[in-house]
């Protein structure tokens, strides 16, 4: 069974782990061709959220729609429609480049595998070290590499999980690049990221997190830096 | 279905790529198992002539002991590289990959378990040709049920804090029948003229305990692994 949404729809979602409540009542709304900026100091809960998106964890209360539907009634099918990149970069170290990216495509049932490990290869700059194996790579290599990985399938809602750690400023711009490209496909992307350099005047709209409560979803044009400030100081008032 | 055994075979696969690649689980358990028989034997065989029965239970033990091991350091890869989570994200029935899993460590044990069988076997004056399709089954069916609990808790305790003491306290008393089947039926075929009807017996018994603990496992996985 196919399936494709056009829309994420966060409702009123909770997460407890034990008595610490990770994420309170937080509510969102995605569009497909955009890209939202998930912000927030260390322990906000973006990572609990993008946990809880891709179905890795199940809300304490709350709905998510993709599009019309919840995951329990979409089933395995939505999870074709999903790439995450996590901050563990999920890839085998005693595996190469291109036997990674090969065993996640058949495991997505990716049709023509060869082409398809080829082409991310080649986007992920890794052509020449395609057959190497990934415990000899840099972090900056293995996050492109990630990255790749989560994008072999063509989902349809893509979560980066501090997608620009151990990128260099080229590696950075070409992933900004990359994630316009995306957003044009009429992905939806959502980035959780403390890199507010890097990622200026990439979001459509921004969301900040600060102990798992949502202060601020806003798509003003003012700098991310302030916008980021603004939404945690009237947090401490 | 199709699909449901194409995605295990692809993790059996990868399970096993790396291995062949890292040969770290097959030399530890192998020379844990190794060292474990080796030491009993000193202990149990007095000028050439090892105590009753005890070739059956020291092999046993040899396969319970490893398989921890090996189930242990299996998850522990997948979780130092978070892998577990990118195989959860898979489209496909979550407890296909509990299979590829399943079958992975039933392919180690297997190729020990080569190594063990006539290592007792001379260590122990135990004549484990004498009936060699019935102990190829009682091992296969055996090492079935150990593994299949053992794959389900290992994959469920992967992100515990103490993993490594909770595991075998978990697993040994619910396999405690298994290994007690594997050892009568062992016994049973050791005798001077194999007891088949016997060994038949606890055969049957560990496949019932086979099918029993691989359906439980089958249908608590997808629970057990969403957090």
């Amino acid at each position: 069974m196919t399936f494709d949404f056009d829309r994420l729809v966060v409702d009123d979602v909770s997460r407890n782990f034990g008595r610490r409540r990770a994420l309170t009542r937080v509510s969102l709304t995605c569009h497909a061709g955009e890209i939202v900026g998930l912000l927030g100091p260390n322990g906000a809960g973006k990572s609990t959220l993008l946990a809880i998106l891709s179905t890795l964890l199940a809300a304490s209360s709350g709905e998510i729609h993709y599009g019309s539907a919840t995951a329990r009634a979409i089933g395995p099918a939505l999870r074709a429609r999903l790439g995450l990149l996590g901050h563990d970069l999920y890839l085998y170290p005693e595996l190469t480049a291109r036997e990674n990216l090969e065993f996640f495509a058949r495991l997505y049932g990716c049709p023509n595998v060869p082409a398809v490990v080829g082409d991310a290869l080649g986007r992920a700059g890794l052509r020449d070290r395609a057959d190497d194996l990934v415990s000899g790579f840099s972090r900056g290599m293995r996050q492109r590499l990630a990255l790749e990985r989560a994008l072999l399938h063509g989902p349809r809602l893509l979560l980066l999980d501090e997608p620009f750690t151990g990128l260099d400023d080229a590696s950075g711009q070409a992933l900004v690049a990359r994630l316009r490209d995306l957003r044009q496909d009429g992905r939806i992307v959502l980035v959780a990221t403390h890199d507010l350099d890097l990622a200026e005047g990439l979001f459509d709209r921004v969301a900040v997190l600060r102990e798992g409560r949502l202060l601020l979803v806003d798509n003003s044009s003012a700098s991310l830096r302030e916008r980021y400030r603004e939404a945690v100081a009237a947090a401490r008032r | 279905m199709k699909q449901f055994l194409r995605v295990a075979w692809i993790v059996m696969r990868k399970d096993l790529t790396v291995e062949v690649r890292s040969r770290e689980i097959l030399y530890t358990t192998v020379f844990f198992a190794a060292s474990c028989v080796l030491v009993f034997a000193f202990a149990l065989v007095r000028e050439g002539r090892p105590m009753e029965d005890a070739a059956a239970g020291i092999l046993w033990i040899a396969i319970a002991f490893a398989g921890t091991l090996a189930l242990g350091r299996t998850f522990e890869r997948e979780r130092q590289t978070e892998t577990l989570r990118a195989l959860m994200l898979a489209p496909s029935d979550r407890p296909a990959i509990y299979v590829g899993k399943l079958l992975g460590i039933l392919i180690l044990l297997g190729v020990v378990e080569l190594v063990l069988v006539p290592m007792v076997g001379l260590l122990f004056n135990a004549p484990f040709g004498a009936s060699p399709l019935w102990l190829v089954v009682l091992l296969a069916a055996g090492t079935l049920g150990f593994a299949s609990v053992g794959t389900l808790f290992a994959a469920m305790l992967v992100r515990a804090r103490s993993r490594d003491v909770l595991l075998p306290v978990l697993l040994y008393p619910i396999t405690i029948p298994i290994i007690i089947a594997g050892v009568r039926g062992t016994v049973a075929l050791l005798q001077a003229v194999p007891d088949e009807p016997m060994a038949r017996f606890w055969i049957a018994l560990l496949v019932f305990f086979d099918a029993v603990f691989v359906t439980l496992a089958l249908w608590t996985f997808e629970p057990l692994m969403t957090e």
